[in-house]
């Protein structure tokens, strides 16, 4: 059936090429049917995309190794839901991936829009087509999932990391992000070209980039999750190239979430706007770049391979001609309004952009340094942890601090009476908690002790905007405390989701700040009957078992933890040795206390054949706040993403008044 | 290998005709151009955005200042501009409404045509 995925992706390529040309020459002769035919062709392209990646998940499934993607990728002993994992997990399937989710994403962006926005969505057609375009061509001509050979009797099996339920969903969930930042840059790239540089782009696109966000943000925290759990070094992100790579799209699209509020609320910053649109997207176009080009050294990155510079040429081409088009469109993006004070919702909107801009751009920096270092002096100079940490903090922590204040000033301008009023309470809060931080010892990192504060005020402006808004909701009508507060929040879901946002990101700097800065760590060489500590806990090494599960053998050390007086039970840490990938992982031992969120974290970091160990033990404070956070990051994401009403109702109103047909 | 020709042919044949499925459906339609919205639209469309904007940025003053977000003295030195914008929005509004009706069919107004 590989003729077949091949032939499917060939229509694809076909498709795509036909919905650039034909959209393109609809869009500037303005006819009406080949605008249609366009169209259908990027919702045909999907269709053949599914057929392909249908014959490919079929093959993986089968085990048919006469497929090279199949046999590099799986073996017979590999558990069928890793198996299923083995279509992203490879080069050419992430690939397909990319292509399946872009042509779907295209064909309900134009699908749903064409109706109120149709004069906007036939230049939103070529734009989707053309990068469809490329992706078509990588898996049809330089990287195809659909190469065949004489099948081998078993595959090279999957690399023992990947083996990890958290690999179901991490990796699809960052394609969807970077895939989803599409949508916002071909309806940029659209209103652009054609000159309709009115709202229609920013609520067509609204809720599709706040997608492709959520997915971003959750994927990396599954990611960070997987690195703590799998990759057994002691901590959940390592300021790695690849990981970097998802979490620069991400800073540039929050970046963008803010500042959009500014031109729907005050009209102002659309250069800005697609600037960061368009950078947000060639972001992940690079991320994509360092994962699959081989340039990096990475956990993460595939190996050596020729789409390199492909990508690089694909890249240098969208940054191009987007900033052609935005420097020809110039006059028109001019904003009728200015920034009235310094001190308002919107100048701290702004702040936050720079701040979130200069994260972005400094990672970049230390993304790309290693290349330009051997490129120009042929040895390339890492830029390690003390480099990224020092501009999390420089930069980080006053973004901790501008989203409490943010929200708390009045749009166009505040006076500093007000600000000290609104802010009495919340600072108050905030200076307590430091101190009593500071007298409980929490001064051994300032760094630390700051993120603590500042999330304390961040944490007391949520739940003060909460309460008032709730208390002026139950004033205007609401019949109970309840029936308020959801009021409060249907009838602005964006704004409160916001918050609760929030409050994820306040969770997730306290896990931060907790298990990076007042983490203990101790080593241990251990015969079985001895005991080591750390910190207030005791772990005895008790035994040493070897097992075998489906496609390795598990060797575990079994310790028995104490804390004080109170037995903890056992923990388990050690090793799997891959038969047919033949590779050793180290399997962590992890012991969470659910009411101080603190980890217990072993590594056997060897396991000597006289059955000595060698231990690496870590005491992480606040670590399990960071998933707690993820959790709450969804919550709020949804209650902004989920469809309001009155909203639609007001665009439907609007667009019908001007005599477009209401259907969106 | 027969099979999966078939059926890749099946795909291609499915796909050409999806594509060609508006000129199938009006071989010879009585008009083939895009709507386009002209300038009066686009203006008028333009300010609905502003109208929608004066407003809502009025509604959350209102309740801003409703739950102490924004101070008395803040409120009373910003609902005044705002309710002028929100004013002017609605006159220049009124103004483009008037210019439309007055406007004969066929002076400027090309004729509506869906497309999808």
């Amino acid at each position: 059936m590989a003729e077949l995925g091949r032939a499917a992706l060939i229509v694809t390529l076909g498709l795509t090429a036909y919905a650039l040309v034909a959209g393109a020459a609809a869009a500037h002769v303005g006819r009406r049917r080949l605008a249609l035919s366009a169209q259908n062709a990027l919702v045909a392209a999907f269709g053949s995309t599914l057929v392909a990646a249908a014959v490919l998940l079929a093959a993986l499934l089968r085990n048919d190794f006469s497929f090279v993607y199949v046999a590099q990728t799986t073996s017979e002993a590999l558990p069928t839901a890793y198996t299923v994992s083995a279509f992203w997990g490879g080069q050419e399937g992430s690939l397909l991936l990319w292509l399946l989710v872009l042509t779907g994403f295209g064909a309900a962006a134009v699908r749903l829009n064409r109706g109120w926005a149709r004069d906007l969505v036939v230049w939103v057609v070529p734009v989707f087509a053309a990068v469809a375009l490329f992706f078509s061509f990588l898996v049809v001509v330089v990287a195809s999932p659909f190469a065949t050979q004489p099948a081998p009797v078993d595959g090279a099996g999957m690399t023992p990391s990947l083996q990890n339920p958290y690999m179901l969903a991490h990796p699809p969930l960052l394609y969807l992000g970077f895939v989803g930042l599409t949508v916002p840059f071909a309806f940029a790239l659209g209103a652009l070209i054609s000159g309709r540089m009115d709202e229609r782009w920013l609520v067509a696109t609204r809720r599709w980039t706040l997608l492709a966000w959520t997915a971003l943000g959750i994927g990396q925290l599954l990611g960070a999750h997987w690195a703590y759990e799998e990759v057994g070094w002691g901590g959940y992100y390592a300021w790695d190239p690849v990981e970097n790579a998802a979490l620069m799209p991400w800073l540039a699209a929050t970046a963008f979430l803010h500042s959009v509020m500014i031109q729907e609320k005050r009209g102002m910053l659309r250069v800005w706007n697609v600037l960061l649109v368009i950078l947000a997207f060639s972001l992940s176009l690079f991320g994509t770049f360092l994962t699959r080009s081989g340039v990096v050294n990475s956990i993460h990155s595939f190996t050596q391979s020729s789409i390199g510079p492909w990508f690089l040429a694909f890249i240098a081409v969208v940054v191009a001609v987007s900033l052609a088009v935005v420097f020809w469109r110039l006059p028109q993006l001019r904003s009728p309004t200015k920034l009235e004070s310094p001190v308002s919702r919107e100048a701290a909107f702004l702040y936050n952009n720079l701040l979130l801009l200069a994260l972005c751009l400094a990672i970049l920096w230390g993304v790309v340094y290693p290349m330009l270092s051997e490129a120009v002096r042929g040895e390339a100079v890492v830029l390690g942890r003390s480099y990224y940490d020092f501009f999390l903090r420089i930069f980080g922590l006053p973004l901790l601090l501008l989203m409490g204040i943010g929200p708390l000033v009045a749009w166009r301008r505040a006076s500093l009476r007000s600000l000290g009023t609104t802010f009495r309470w919340p600072s108050a809060f905030a200076l307590v908690t430091g101190a009593v931080l500071l007298g409980l010892g929490a001064g051994s990192s300032v760094p630390g002790l700051i993120a603590y504060t500042f999330a304390s005020f961040v944490a007391a402006t949520i739940v003060l905007e909460f309460a008032r808004g709730t208390r002026a909701r139950k004033a205007l009508g609401a019949a109970s405390w309840p029936g308020a507060f959801s009021s409060l929040i249907s009838r602005n879901r964006r704004r409160y989701g916001g918050y609760v946002v929030h409050a994820a990101i306040v969770l997730l700097a306290i896990g931060i700040a907790g298990s990076s800065a007042f983490d203990t760590v101790a080593e241990a060489r251990l015969t079985q009957g001895q005991t080591m500590s750390i910190a207030d806990y005791r772990l005895t090494y008790e035994s040493l078992d070897e097992r075998s599960a489906a496609n390795a053998t598990e060797l575990r050390a079994k310790l028995q933890v104490a804390r004080g007086d109170r037995d903890l039970g056992t923990l388990e840490a050690g090793k799997n040795a891959y038969t047919i990938e033949q590779q050793i992982s180290n399997e962590v031992g992890i012991r969470s206390d659910p009411l101080t969120g603190e980890d217990l974290f072993v590594i056997a970091e060897q396991i000597d054949p006289d059955g000595t160990i060698y231990l690496r033990v870590f005491v992480k404070p606040l670590v399990n706040l960071i998933w707690i956070a993820g959790l709450v990051f969804l919550l709020g994401s949804l209650i902004a993403l989920w469809p309001d009403a009155r909203e639609q109702r007001r665009l439907v109103e609007r667009t019908r008044d001007v005599g477009v047909p209401a259907t969106r | 290998m027969t099979l999966a020709l078939l059926l890749a042919a099946l795909l291609a044949v499915a796909c050409v005709l999806t594509v060609a499925l508006p000129f199938l459906r009006e071989p010879e339609p009585e008009s083939d151009s895009l709507e386009e919205l002209d300038e009066t639209e686009r203006h008028r469309l333009e300010l609905l955005e502003a109208r929608d904007r004066a407003l809502a940025a009025l509604k959350e003053l209102e309740f801003d200042h409703r739950t102490g977000t924004v101070s008395d003295d803040d409120y009373r030195a910003l609902v005044g501009p705002l309710r002028r914008e929100a004013a002017a929005a609605l006159q220049a509004l009124e103004g483009v409404r008037t210019f439309v009706t007055q406007v004969p069919v066929g002076e400027g107004r090309p004729t509506r045509e869906r497309i999808s």
